[in-house]
C-alpha cells in the first residue's frame, strides 16, 4: 500500500495496532466487573494531566499518565470503601477532571482549540517517533500484565470475594488494574482521543462475546477484532480523509452489529445443541412453620 | 488441633451488633451445620470465619493459627451462596473451576498437568465432567451451585465452608450435593455449612449449631428425625399445634426451640 510509504502513516499504524491489541486485553476485565465506563471516566481525569503538562512545558503524555493513575487509584479506593456514595464520588472526580483540564489547557501558552481537540479526539497523524516509543513500551507492558496474570485477574473479576478467600492479593491486583487502566487510557489518547478511549476497551469485547463461549476465547477474539479495526481504521481514514480515531471506533461497532446479527440468525436457524435443563425447576421448599 | 475455633466473637455492621459473644469449635473430620432463620447472623458467622467480615471482639483460629496470621488459604474451600457475575463476559465451567486452583498453584505459574487433572477430578466429583467446555450461563441453578463446589474442591482443601448450598436447588442437584460432600468427608475432610434446612444433607451432619438473634441458641447432635415429620417433603402444617418449627434443628421465631414431637 502506497499510503504507508509515508513515515507518519507508518507511525500512525504502529501506534494504532498496539492500542488495538492492548485496549481490549484490559477492557475485558473491566466489562466483566461491570465497569465498562471506567475508562471513559479516567479519560476525563487524564485531560487534567494534559493541562498540567502543557502548563509546565512537560510531555503531556507523562503528566497525563501520572494524573490519571492517581485518579484511577482514587476511584479504586472509593470502590473498595463501599458503594454508598461511590457513584457520586466518581461523577465529581470525572467532571472535576475534564473541567480542570479545559481550564489548565486554556491557561497554558499553547492554548489553541486545536490543541484541546487533539487530545479529546486523537491525532494519530501527528504521532511523533518519541510518542510511538512511549506507546510501544507502555502498550507491551499492559499486554504482558493482562496476559500473564489472566487466571488471577479472571478470578478477581469473576468473584472478588472468592478470590479474597483464596488468599489472592486482591487489593494489589485491583490497584494494578487501576494503574494499567490509566496507562492504557493515556497511550490510547493519541490514537482515538480521550472521549473515545473507552470504546476501544469495550466495543471489541462486546462484539467478541456475541460468538464466544469462554473467557479466553473472548479475550483472543476481542484482541483480534481490536487490532483489525485499528488497522482498517487507519487505512480507511487516510483514504476517505476522516478522523482515524472515530473511524476505528465506527468499524469496531460495525463488527459488533455484524456479529450480533450473525449469532441471532445462527440461534434462530439451528436448534440448541444442548437444551438448558428445564425438566427440573428449582425446588423451593418453603417451610411453613405456622398453621393458617 | 481444632480446624476452626471461634472464641467469644462479636461482629457489628455500622453500629448494630449482629453477632454477640459467639463461640464455636470444629474438629478435624467433623461435619457441622449452622442453622437459623434469615437474619439470625448465621451467614455473618461463616463470613467472619473466612475473614470477609471484621471481628469487633473475640478471636478466630484456623488450623491452630490466629486468623490474622493465617496464610494457608488453599486449605480452605469456600462455596458462596450463588455464582457471581454469571451474565458478564462468558466463561466456561472449566475456567470457573480452574480459578479454584489458584490458591494452590500461585498466580504467576501457568497451569500444569496436575492442575488440569484436579479440575477434571473436581468436576467428576460433582457429576459435571461433560460440561467442562460449556458456558456457565447455560447451566441450571443447581448445576451452577455444583460448579462452585467443584471450584472449591479443585484446590484440594482440608476444610469446606458452604453458605446455604442447597437453597433453591433442584432435588437432583441436592442429591448430587450430598454424595459429593459424603465423598469429601470420607477422604478426611472437615465441613462447616450454613443451611436453612438440611434436606438430603441431614444424615451427613455430626453436629448442629443454631444461631438465633446473633447468639448460639443450641449446639449439639442433630435430633433424631421422628417419622415422616422430619422428612423434607413434609409440609409441617399441624392444625392442632399452636406453633411448629420448619424442620429439624430449626429455631422457632419465638425463641423457643421445638423439636419434632
Amino acid at each position: 500500500m502506497d499510503l504507508f510509504e509515508y513515515e507518519f502513516m507508518l507511525r500512525a499504524l504502529v501506534g494504532a495496532l498496539i492500542i488495538g491489541l492492548a485496549a481490549p486485553a484490559l477492557g475485558i476485565y473491566l466489562v466483566q466487573r461491570r465497569l465498562s465506563l471506567i475508562g471513559d471516566g479516567i479519560g476525563h481525569v487524564a485531560l487534567t494531566g494534559v493541562g498540567v503538562g502543557l502548563l509546565l512545558h512537560h510531555s503531556p503524555v507523562i503528566t497525563a499518565v501520572i494524573v490519571s493513575a492517581v485518579g484511577a487509584v482514587g476511584v479504586e479506593l472509593v470502590r473498595q470503601r463501599g458503594r454508598t456514595s461511590g457513584d457520586l464520588a466518581l461523577a465529581l472526580l470525572f467532571y472535576g477532571g475534564i473541567a480542570g483540564g479545559v481550564v489548565l489547557v486554556g491557561l497554558s501558552d499553547d492554548s489553541s482549540n486545536a490543541n484541546l481537540m487533539e487530545y479529546l479526539f486523537g491525532s494519530l497523524i501527528t504521532t511523533s517517533r518519541q510518542d510511538v516509543i512511549v506507546i510501544g513500551v507502555l502498550g507491551v507492558l499492559v499486554l504482558v500484565a493482562m496476559l500473564a496474570l489472566r487466571p488471577a485477574l479472571f478470578a478477581i473479576s469473576n468473584d472478588e470475594e472468592y478470590a479474597r478467600v483464596s488468599g489472592l492479593p486482591v487489593r494489589t491486583l485491583n490497584l494494578l488494574m487501576a494503574v494499567t487502566t490509566a496507562v492504557t487510557v493515556t497511550i490510547a489518547m493519541r490514537t482515538v482521543g480521550l472521549l473515545l478511549v473507552s470504546a476501544l476497551m469495550v466495543v471489541p469485547v462486546a462484539a467478541a462475546q456475541q460468538v464466544t463461549r469462554g473467557f479466553r476465547a473472548t479475550m483472543t477474539a476481542a484482541m483480534l477484532i481490536g487490532v483489525c479495526a485499528a488497522a482498517a481504521g487507519v487505512a480507511v481514514s487516510a483514504e476517505v480523509d476522516t478522523a482515524p480515531g472515530a473511524t476505528i471506533v465506527i468499524l469496531a461497532l460495525g463488527v459488533f452489529v455484524l456479529l450480533t446479527a450473525a449469532s441471532m440468525i445462527a440461534r434462530a436457524v439451528q436448534p440448541r445443541r444442548r437444551k438448558p435443563v428445564e425438566a427440573q425447576p428449582p425446588e423451593h421448599r418453603i417451610a411453613v412453620p405456622w398453621p393458617e | 488441633m481444632t480446624v476452626v475455633r471461634v472464641s467469644r466473637a462479636a461482629v457489628a455492621y455500622a453500629s448494630r451488633e449482629v453477632l454477640h459473644d459467639v463461640s464455636l469449635e470444629v474438629g478435624p473430620g467433623e461435619v457441622v451445620a449452622i442453622l437459623g432463620t434469615n437474619g439470625s447472623g448465621k451467614s455473618t458467622l461463616i463470613r467472619t470465619v473466612l475473614g470477609l467480615v471484621a471481628l469487633n471482639h473475640g478471636e478466630i483460629e484456623l488450623f491452630g493459627t490466629p486468623q490474622r496470621r493465617f496464610r494457608d488459604w488453599a486449605r480452605i474451600g469456600y462455596v458462596p451462596q450463588r455464582m457471581g457475575a454469571a451474565s458478564g463476559v462468558p466463561a466456561t465451567v472449566g475456567e470457573v473451576v480452574a480459578s479454584g486452583r489458584l490458591a494452590r498453584r500461585g498466580i504467576f505459574k501457568p497451569p500444569r498437568a496436575a492442575d488440569r487433572a484436579a479440575v477434571r477430578a473436581a468436576l467428576a466429583d460433582v457429576a459435571l465432567a461433560d460440561r467442562i467446555g460449556d458456558p456457565v450461563a447455560t447451566l441450571s441453578g443447581g448445576q451452577q451451585q455444583r460448579t462452585l463446589i467443584a471450584r472449591a474442591l479443585a484446590g484440594q482443601p482440608d476444610l469446606l465452608i458452604l453458605d446455604e448450598p442447597t437453597a433453591g436447588v433442584d432435588s437432583a442437584s441436592q442429591d448430587a450435593f450430598a454424595a459429593t460432600l459424603t465423598a469429601f468427608q470420607r477422604r478426611g475432610g472437615t465441613i462447616l455449612l450454613v443451611a436453612h434446612e438440611l434436606g438430603p444433607l441431614a444424615p451427613l451432619i455430626d453436629r448442629c449449631v443454631v444461631v438465633h438473634d446473633g447468639r448460639i441458641g443450641h449446639a449439639g447432635p442433630v435430633p433424631e428425625p421422628a417419622g415422616h415429620h422430619a422428612e423434607p417433603g413434609h409440609d409441617h402444617v399441624h392444625p392442632h399445634a399452636a406453633q411448629e418449627t420448619a424442620g429439624i434443628c430449626e429455631w422457632a421465631p419465638t425463641g423457643e426451640r421445638i423439636t419434632a414431637p
